[in-house]
């Protein structure tokens, strides 16, 4: 049942270098990219551009993932976590190359590129931003 | 002139030690490491391989010149022998993730451990002839060396990337040439997952013929001696044999010693005399000469002698960790957590 | 438009558990049989079928709507039958549409049903359609389970000051301990404190125990006019509201992940329109398929400041004189059908607000209220049942 490769290579921007948007409107940055505005709806029609996002920011609450299955078996356990990037918005994903003991609120990470799933061993490797530890 | 505009590099932060490898086969491990002189090896997380690793070398490239636009680079090459796709290229995503797409060229190349170097061959040929104003090329890889076998106890991973071009350059290359032959010391035939090497025939007549040709060779076309260098990178698929011959050539081990990775990180393949040339970048002054000698089996060499510019004095290394920063965050790995990483250990089948 | 008033008549449940020799059709059309036999109605009289059920991946079966009108014998009648996803809340989301169907005259007899057979798939699976509740781009797809999310809520509770960790692993003492009273519950032992404390994590902080199980079950109820209701039982309660909130898919986006906005509005909206305040409700069936939803639930819905505190002091359990809440045994206890699970709510309400809940029997109890939730709080409904 794997999905056409297409689904993945449309998220890219997104995947690989964090590109939101902004509603040029309110000035509102949104992540993942939004074509229409939540809060100015009507009025910021046609007003969002693409934004790109900080890569850095700070961890706002994680865990520690002991459940998964296909590629994300191999990386168990692993912490996964919210982050308040440096422009305010949060962003999901994992926190890598980190000890557990090490990981706490606040936390200063950056995002880098790493494999996130693939699918199937003959299947498209999806590459994406998880968060290290910015020292 | 063409030259080095700025430079890029990373190793995972994993280590596991040759005792430890030769723990789990019953052999001397720390003999071998002795014997190799390799004192530890990196190994990739498992969620990393030659893309993201290239794309983080890239980016760091790309943080220290942050007045260059990512949109003025016409070529990308990415050099290596574990290239996640066999027909899919690894430079297109790299490319992208660098934002450097979609008016340019990529290409993923293949010279066993001296494709990297190839790369800047390639970019220099590019940027010379005013095709391109800037060109990448990366060496990477996530070697792999058949459980047990002696490949074991020095095949890593890492990589590095280089941003050529012809202004502003931190380091110029005064010329490049090579020296190719074929010799089949060592190869992977295409499905197999690893590589078969020749044993001891790939020392003298392989690495040793190839490596000390090409590089007597351009001192002979430069008309310099060893005591003209500051520093001389070699290939170093462990820590004897470019030690071994930095000697025949005439090279002192304070010459050799700042591009000399192996013995802390193994063998890095592709990544080898990029991350050795990065290393000795890390800490070079104007005016430093620099001769390197790549070596990819199957056979070749590509030498280089490079001259480091005024710039490198205004030049924005820290916006990107430097490598002895990189080598000092290790976390030492035991041979269970080592298979695991490198999917060496069988996982359920998926639906 | 003038709405009419609606009563439900009857109510029935399967047990919940891993019922291996059941079928997703001989659950759903049990929990039918037991909710009409309650509502002493033989099968003509409904005309309409609402079902929730949140994944054809679970059982590769579509079209849950057809399969359920056929298997329970309404296929020749040609009656509507309509089938409901809202992830966890796809029971909560069933019922409302079941109340407006017969409240807006559309409908006059109407079952609603909940099913989930969750068995027939291997765990790591059933773990994946749990996941595709949450953005699947951008939470899952990022590497993140629907547990860790809640994990993460749950650290951010303990970080900011509104939760300690043995107050939210209480939430699962509390349904454990109710859970012995129900016969259909899939556990009916009481669990130490510790035991949630200790067992082993599925996502940090959480542990195995703070989550609810995998579970096959069904549920159904019938509804009518109020006006009718006698007509068919003198066991009949009613429903004082119903309403339902969304919010964002992802939990990122929100401005506070230690609250779910979508209860607060739902409840505020069930509140007004039943003409009370969460001080009148006696007995609550809160969401609780990790530990620190049902704390949550509590502070949102009103009925208790700090959550996890009641239920760590023993104020929810059904004989403590308070708000009772999750008598059944909850989703932790009882089990986690996802589909039937906002309708087993119901279920249980009926069952305390008729005074036929047995060993687990709330005094008194006037009002009831059920909120179910889809996702980290992405659909939320909040259901007011009052006794007549």
């Amino acid at each position: 049942m794997a999905m056409v490769s297409a689904r993945e290579w449309r998220e890219i921007p997104g995947r690989y270098n964090l590109i939101g948007s902004k509603c040029e409107n309110c000035g509102k940055i949104f992540f993942p990219s939004r074509s229409f505005c939540p809060d100015c709806r009507r009025a910021g029609m046609g007003k969002m551009v693409p934004f790109n996002m900080s890569r850095k920011g700070e961890v706002y609450s994680f865990s520690i993932n002991h459940d998964a299955s296909g590629f994300n078996n191999r990386m168990m356990p692993y912490a996964v976590a919210m982050i308040k990037n440096d422009d305010g918005v949060l962003i999901a994903g994992q926190l890598v190359d980190v000890e557990f003991d090490k990981i706490q609120i606040g936390m200063r990470v950056k995002a880098v590129m790493r494999k996130l799933n693939e699918d199937g061993e003959a299947g498209v490797i999806h590459y994406g931003f998880k968060f290290v530890p910015d020292e | 002139m063409v030259g080095i505009v700025s430079y890029g590099a990373y190793v995972p932060r994993y280590r596991i030690k040759p005792d430890e490898i030769g723990r789990v086969w019953g052999a001397d491990g720390a003999g071998m490491g002795k014997g190799l002189m390799i004192t530890q090896k990196s190994v990739p997380a498992p969620d990393e391989d030659t893309v993201t690793i290239a794309t983080t070398a890239a980016r760091d490239m790309l943080e220290r010149v942050p007045e260059v636009d990512p949109q003025d680079i016409g070529a990308v090459y990415v050099g290596s022998e574990s290239h996640p796709y066999a027909v899919k290229p690894t430079a297109s995503i790299v490319a992208e993730a660098i934002g450097a797409t979609p008016a340019m060229t990529a290409a993923d190349l293949e010279f066993a451990c001296k494709a990297g170097t190839a790369g800047i061959q390639a970019g220099m040929g590019l940027v010379a002839s005013g095709m391109v104003k800037y060109a990448v090329a990366i060496g990477a890889d996530t070697s792999q060396g058949a459980p047990g076998d002696a490949l074991e106890y020095s095949a890593s991973a890492g990589g590095a990337a280089y941003l050529i071009g012809n202004e502003n350059c931190i380091a110029t290359i005064n010329k490049t040439l090579s020296f190719t032959t074929d010799t089949p010391d060592f190869w992977r035939r295409e499905g197999m997952m690893y590589p078969v090497h020749g044993g001891r025939f790939s020392g003298e007549p392989a690495y040793f013929r190839h490596v000390t040709t090409a590089a007597k060779m351009m001192m002979e076309a430069m008309g310099t001696t060893p005591a003209d260098y500051n520093y001389v990178v070699l290939h170093q698929p462990n820590g004897k044999f470019p030690t071994r011959a930095a000697k025949m050539l005439g090279f002192s081990d304070e010459q050799l010693a700042p591009g000399l990775l192996t013995p802390y990180i193994g063998n890095t393949y592709s990544g080898a005399v990029p991350l050795g040339l990065a290393h000795v970048l890390d800490q070079a002054k104007p005016g430093d000469r620099i001769l390197v000698a790549s070596y990819g089996s199957g056979a070749g060499s590509d030498a280089f002698d490079i001259t480091v510019t005024e710039n490198i004095a205004t030049y924005k290394r820290d916006n990107a960790p430097v490598l002895d920063k990189l080598l000092a965050n290790v976390v030492y790995v035991d041979y269970a957590v080592y298979a695991k990483y490198k999917n060496t250990i069988k996982m359920p089948e998926e639906e | 438009m003038k709405m009419r008033e609606v009563a439900v008549i009857g109510a029935g449940s399967t047990k919940f558990g891993e019922l291996w020799g059941q079928s997703f059709r001989a659950l759903g059309l049990e929990a039918g049989m037991k909710a009409m036999a309650s509502a002493n109605l033989a099968g003509d009289e409904i005309d309409a079928i609402y079902i929730g059920n949140m994944s054809s991946r679970l059982t590769k079966q579509q079209h849950i709507d057809a399969l359920v009108a056929d298997y329970t014998g309404m296929a020749g009648k040609h009656i509507a039958s309509t089938s409901i996803e809202a992830g966890g809340a796809s029971g909560g989301v069933a019922f409302r549409q079941g109340v407006m169907a017969v409240a807006s005259g559309m409908h006059d007899v109407v079952i609603v049903g909940g099913a989930e057979k969750m068995t027939d798939l291997d765990d790591d699976s059933v773990n994946e359609v749990m996941n595709a509740t949450t953005d699947a781009d951008w939470e899952a797809g990022m590497g993140l389970s629907l547990t860790s999310l809640y994990a993460m809520i749950a650290r951010r509770m303990v970080h900011e000051g509104l939760a300690t960790r043995e107050e939210i692993a209480a939430c699962a003492y509390n349904s454990h301990f109710h859970g012995q009273f129900n016969k259909d519950a899939q556990f009916r032992k009481e669990i130490k404190l510790d035991t949630v404390l200790r067992a082993g994590p599925t996502a940090e902080p959480l542990t195995m125990f703070d989550g609810a199980p995998i579970s096959d079950g069904a549920s159904a109820v019938i509804l009518c006019p109020l006006e009718d209701a006698k007509k068919y039982t003198d066991n009949y309660v009613k429903v004082a509201a119903t309403a339902q909130a969304s919010d964002t898919l992802a939990l990122f986006q929100r401005k506070s992940i230690t609250e779910f906005e979508a209860t607060k509005v739902a409840a505020q909206q069930a509140y007004a329109a039943a003409g009370i305040t969460a001080k009148d409700i006696n007995v609550a069936e809160v969401h609780d398929d990790y530990t620190v939803a049902g704390c949550m639930a509590l502070q949102d819905l009103g009925l208790y400041k700090n959550g996890g505190k009641a239920f760590l002091e023993g104020c929810t359990k059904f004989d403590a004189g308070k708000i009772a809440v999750n008598t059944s045994g909850g989703l932790k206890a009882k089990g986690y059908p996802i589909g039937a699970a906002g309708v087993s709510q119901i279920v249980e309400l009926y069952q305390q607000l008729t005074n036929n809940a047995g060993d687990r029997q709330v005094k008194d109890a006037k009002y009831g209220l059920a909120q179910s939730v889809g996702g980290t709080g992405s659909a939320v409904t909040v259901s007011i049942l009052e006794a007549m």
